[in-house]
């Protein structure tokens, strides 16, 4: 056990942002808006709050688990990860960096706030070649947060974040 | 358990889950990949939202019990005594514990049938949803407001296949007819309040009348019709919620709850 005198909010804050979603591994848990708040208690015990994307999104009891995983090997082992609904997530809680590094993942982030319920999204940008013209193949991809588009000019296939 | 609130809790989260559970039968047998998926995505979502109506459930079940003085329930929050969790909840009632909608559990005969039963119980999960967000309960409210998020999706994606099956070849347009005749006599259920439900200030009515506003502008544009003109004259199922239900729930509950009743409180 460390001295708990030693962690500030701020220690405990810089190393959640290390724990990444197992399914799109370049975004942090901050990055996504999943991490919500953390409190150290007085008994020394640490609380994270998250938020889940989609109700099903099975990678949540794995994060949970990273989470658990991380402030363990700095030796923080009363750890409390709680779940909060409210809030409802949405994709603009999503960092600007977080859209950066999607894009160079090779997934287009979300590119209208959640509130835009045109549907399919327009001029979904090819986060290939940039071209705009683009299609909806299905509104259901590899995961729930994903829809699956096709790039007319590249002709590659796609991931698009969708805007939730 | 006689509180209004848990039977009505379990009453949403058994149809979710039950419903959930006949979607992922389609795991690997969709006509093509992206339907497959889709499909596979949207009993997913169903299942997660199961798990929080059964959560909530299991808290009050867990607190109405400690205040009765029933058996101390455990600190660990293990399975054991009386404690109760989502996974209890799930595996290991009977079927006349089930509160599900009939609809949910009606098994599977060809694509365009579950694509029907799951746009006939989107599209009332939508409204029964949007009036859920504004409960006074703030728990059912805060998981009304997460899931109708993920309930446009399927509303939206299910109603585009019933236009697109019922208008399209002789073939499809019969299927869909037929799945109709089917599926019609296990949807008045959904409108009739249990007596859980009476006092839980939810207005059936409301969402009966915009459910059958919104289910006849598609069926117009799939240029599908009701039975018997109207669909008012089908004598209407009912029994699930109250627990008494088709032959079918059981095959289903025998193959969902095998494992914990074979192997109790195994984990992975
Ligand atoms: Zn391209």
């Amino acid at each position: 056990m460390v001295n708990t005198a030693n962690i500030s909010k701020e220690l405990l804050l810089g190393i959640l942002e290390t724990v990444t979603d197992p399914e799109v591994p370049v975004l942090t848990i901050n990055d996504l808006g999943i991490l919500r708040d953390v409190q150290l208690k007085d008994d020394g015990s640490v609380e994270v709050f998250i938020t889940p994307t989609y109700n099903g999104c099975p990678a949540m009891d794995m994060i949970a688990t990273n989470i658990r995983l991380a402030l363990a090997e700095h030796g923080i082992q009363n750890i409390k990860v709680t779940s909060v609904l409210s809030p409802a997530w949405t994709t603009d809680w999503m960092s600007e960096e977080g859209k950066r590094k999607l894009k160079e993942y090779g997934i287009a982030p979300p590119q209208y706030s959640s509130g835009h319920s045109r549907w399919p999204n327009d001029n979904v940008t090819c986060p290939h070649c940039n071209s705009q013209h683009t299609n909806l193949i299905s509104e259901f991809g590899s995961t729930a947060c994903k829809a699956l588009y096709q790039c007319n000019d590249c002709q590659e296939p796609f991931d698009y974040f969708k805007c939730h | 358990m006689n509180n209004p609130l848990i039977n009505y809790l379990l009453h949403l989260a058994d149809t979710t889950l039950i419903l959930s559970h006949r979607n992922s039968e389609w795991c690997g047998h969709g006509p093509i990949l992206e339907q497959d998926i889709a499909l596979t995505n949207i009993s997913l979502d169903l299942l997660g939202q199961a798990r929080l109506f059964y959560q909530y459930a299991a808290q009050l079940i867990n607190e109405s019990k400690k205040a009765e003085g029933v058996k101390a329930p455990s600190p660990q929050g293990e399975r054991v005594g009386d404690e109760v969790n989502e996974d209890t909840l799930a595996y290991l009632r009977t079927e006349r514990q089930f509160k599900n909608l009939l609809l949910a559990e009606q098994p599977n005969s060809d694509w365009g049938q579950t694509i029907l039963r799951q746009y006939l119980y989107s599209q009332f999960q939508q409204l029964l949803f949007q009036q859920l967000q504004h409960h006074n309960d703030e728990h059912i409210a805060a998981i009304a407001t997460k899931s109708l998020k993920e309930t446009n999706y399927h509303v939206r994606w299910s109603s585009e296949w019933v236009i697109r099956l019922g208008d399209g070849t002789a073939e499809s347009k019969q299927r869909m007819l037929h799945a109709i005749n089917e599926l019609w006599c296990y949807t008045g259920e959904m409108f009739i309040a249990a007596d859980y439900e009476l006092h839980l200030n939810i207005d059936f009515n409301d969402i009966n009348n915009r459910w059958t506003e919104k289910v006849n502008t598609v069926f117009a544009e799939a240029a599908l019709i009701l039975p018997s003109g109207g669909g008012g004259a089908v004598f209407m199922q009912t029994g699930g919620k109250t627990g008494t239900h088709t032959e079918h729930l059981g095959y289903i509950l025998a193959d969902l709850q095998y494992l914990q009743r074979a192997y109790p409180n195994s984990q992975w």
